[in-house]
């Protein structure tokens, strides 16, 4: 088995794609790679098309090498990577569904976004003209004595997201779980193609509303590197206190919500409390609770001033000192452990195979975090655990969440106190020519990943891979054998994007 | 967790009263919700909301109401978990195409008298997303609608705002639909 390296130089590698190298590879090549992913050498970060090419972006976990590598298919159809490597068999039906491009050799052709509604085929290559077939999804058979089916969504009983899960129990125990998603499939790489870079970045921080930081900061990371800008370090800077108080937010709010689906409403009354402190001192510091539209490719829109820093320093305060006593609540409630302890396991095995980043990741003892791994500016110049378990239970997702609050408060804490001067923002050139770039971004849920082409100063493809992608999956494997009524509680330590996913 | 049971005795509740200018207008706004929907529903309005395609990000804000902060719940203003219990039904998002035949099904499962609040820029015409070959465009292309609240995400506040105006529309129309 080549390297990864090796591997690249066996095509032709594409100029201009930034940071990481691109390779025009044959079929013998494409093939090399689902084997090295399917034997666990290699991760795979994303697959994505286009009219007819298909790109697959890999990591080598040993070394954190990334690459990409392109295949080009003329006739429509390439060899199967799902058929080794199970984590790319959606993204591939995906491919299927926006471009006609046919994973040759895949055990699951089924649709996946398409719902047969739009009333148009392939919508991101040659558009077909469709009436809907009228034909039912097909759900993967479960059969067995007493075996009887719980078909829930896609609108679901809280305030979610829509998504369809189809349950098949045998009484109280899940022997199955199937999702169906795709229902909040808006067209975005659709939307990309042609959109200049200030439309880009304003889709591309509407992809999921609880990650708009984390996705307009990847976005510009790639047009950066597309475009060789320099960002000026004060918007390096603040980039990152975006992103650390977006993960806060979302990781206090999600811990009580946790509990909440264990019916412990003390931890969630407080922890919302705590989550909401966070937004209006993010409003107050940024003009917007969800930070939204300030990140953007060069730099920032936005300065941060003394007010700002005074509301975050204070929200901080208030964290440090009630946070503790929240988490001392959680550890020492025995009917809330009892709930979450030894639930909802993600056997460390799943998770390496599946690249499965974020809480989910390490809470199944992967230690990845893009932060980290890829150490992207100011992370470099940062101090930071990156905390790992691997009991891979709801109690473990949670820790790991508990002690990334603690990592995030210090980090905020570093960039106030470190916080240099100068400019928000460097011009965004312009360049008539093809430039590629690629980005990868921590956002709290996982890695998030945006590979992009930019010609005459506009998108001409744009992809973007939720981190949801490998994640989703894991949750079908997690339920198994689980009680039904304990669903909401492993679906809400996950805590997948729909949006994110469906894009 | 007797502590900080014990505790919470004590301490004044998180709950919004104090007059700094944004609070006094919540609690304002609060109290006329509530003689509102009185006159209106007894004393409660019960919402089910819907996402028909929205980023997450108007969820996030929906899901702030119920903090201890704005706490709507104290005035009678409630989240359910079926439209069958629902008197106003709240969509956010551009209606996409996948999700239009659950949006209409939820929607004839609402028992009259009802009426549609679309929250969210998306909501009103499928705002960034409008024109793609995925999205129907705004809520009212699909159900009729009875007030937009605008915003990217609209915060919690202006969510409450938008939920008087909805009960004063309503008490001067004579046959709601």
């Amino acid at each position: 088995m080549p390297s990864l390296i090796d591997l690249m130089l066996q095509g032709h590698e594409v100029q201009h794609h930034s940071p990481w190298p691109r390779s025009a590879v044959d079929a013998a090549v494409w093939n090399v790679a689902g084997s090295g992913l399917a034997q666990g050498r290699w991760s795979l970060l994303g697959l994505w098309g286009e009219p007819a090419t298909v790109h697959m972006a890999i990591i080598d976990a040993q070394t954190a090498e990334i690459a990409v590598i392109s295949l080009d298919c003329p006739e429509r159809h390439y060899p199967s990577i799902g058929k080794h490597h199970p984590p790319a068999l959606r993204l591939e039906r995906a491919i299927h569904d926006l471009f006609g491009l046919v994973a040759e050799g895949s055990p699951d052709p089924r649709p996946w976004l398409d719902h047969n509604r739009w009333g148009t085929r392939f919508p991101l290559a040659d558009r077909i003209d469709s009436l809907s077939n009228g034909l039912p999804y097909r759900f993967l058979p479960a059969e067995g004595d007493g075996l009887h089916q719980i078909a829930v969504g896609p609108v679901h009983a809280g305030i979610i997201e829509p998504g369809h899960f189809r349950f098949t129990a045998s009484g109280e125990t899940v022997v199955r779980l199937e999702q169906r998603l795709g229902y909040t499939h808006k067209g975005i790489e659709g939307l990309m193609a042609g959109a200049d870079l200030d439309r880009a970045v304003q889709l591309a921080a509407r992809v999921s509303g609880d990650s708009t930081v984390a996705y307009a900061f990847a976005f510009s990371r790639a047009v950066e590197a597309a475009l060789e800008i320099a960002v000026p370090d004060r918007a390096v800077w603040l980039r990152a206190l975006l992103a650390e108080l977006e993960r806060l937010a979302h990781h206090l709010g999600d811990i009580g919500a946790i509990c909440n689906d264990a019916s412990f409403t003390l931890m969630h009354a407080l922890c919302s409390v705590l989550r909401e402190d966070v937004l209006r001192a993010s409003n107050t510091a940024f003009g917007h609770r969800l930070m939204r539209d300030v990140i953007v490719p060069g730099g920032v829109t936005r300065d941060l001033d003394n007010n700002g820093t005074k509301a975050i320093r204070a929200a901080l305060d208030n964290i440090r000192r009630r946070f503790p006593a929240l988490v001392e609540l959680y550890d020492n409630t025995a009917s809330l452990q009892d709930r979450t302890v030894d639930t909802g396991m993600l056997k460390p095995a799943l998770a390496k195979q599946y690249a499965a980043g974020g809480y989910i990741g390490r809470a199944s003892g992967r230690s990845f975090d893009a932060r980290r791994t890829l150490a992207y500016p100011p992370y470099d110049s940062l101090s930071f655990d990156v905390p790992v378990l691997s009991e891979g239970d709801v109690n473990a997702r949670v820790w790991i969440r508990v002690r990334e609050v603690e990592q995030s408060l210090s980090l905020i804490d570093q960039i106030l106190d470190r916080l240099p001067e100068g400019p928000l923002r460097a011009n965004a050139g312009q360049l008539r020519e093809p430039r590629e770039g690629m980005a990868i971004v921590e956002g709290f849920r996982g890695d998030v990943l945006v590979w992009l082409r930019l010609r005459n100063g506009r998108i001409e493809r744009c992809h973007l891979r939720d981190p949801s992608w490998f994640q989703w999956p894991l949750l079908e494997a997690v339920i198994e054998g689980n009680i039904v009524a304990d669903f909401p509680l492993c679906n809400k330590s996950f805590n997948c994007s729909y949006s994110g996913h469906d894009l | 967790m007797r502590k900080l049971l014990f505790e919470s005795l004590f301490r004044r509740p998180f709950t919004e009263q104090a007059p700094s200018p944004d609070d006094a207008a919540a609690t304002e706004l609060a109290i006329a919700v509530g003689l509102a929907a009185r006159r209106r529903l007894g004393r409660s309005l019960s919402i089910r909301e819907i996402d028909a395609g929205s980023c997450n990000g108007c969820e996030l804000e929906i899901h702030a109401l119920n903090n201890a902060y704005y706490d709507v719940e104290r005035f009678g203003l409630r989240f359910v978990a079926s439209p069958r219990h629902a008197d106003v039904l709240m969509v956010t998002g551009p209606v996409t195409k996948n999700m239009r035949d659950a949006l209409e099904r939820t929607y004839h499962a609402t028992p009259n008298p009802k009426w549609v609040v679309a929250v969210g820029d998306c909501a009103r015409d499928g705002g960034c997303f409008a024109g793609s070959y995925a999205v129907a465009g705004g809520v009212s292309q699909v159900v009729p609608v009875d007030l937009h609240i605008p915003g990217c995400p609209p915060p919690p506040i202006n969510i409450l705002q938008g939920l008087l105006a909805l009960l004063d529309q309503t008490a001067k129309s004579v046959a709601p639909t």
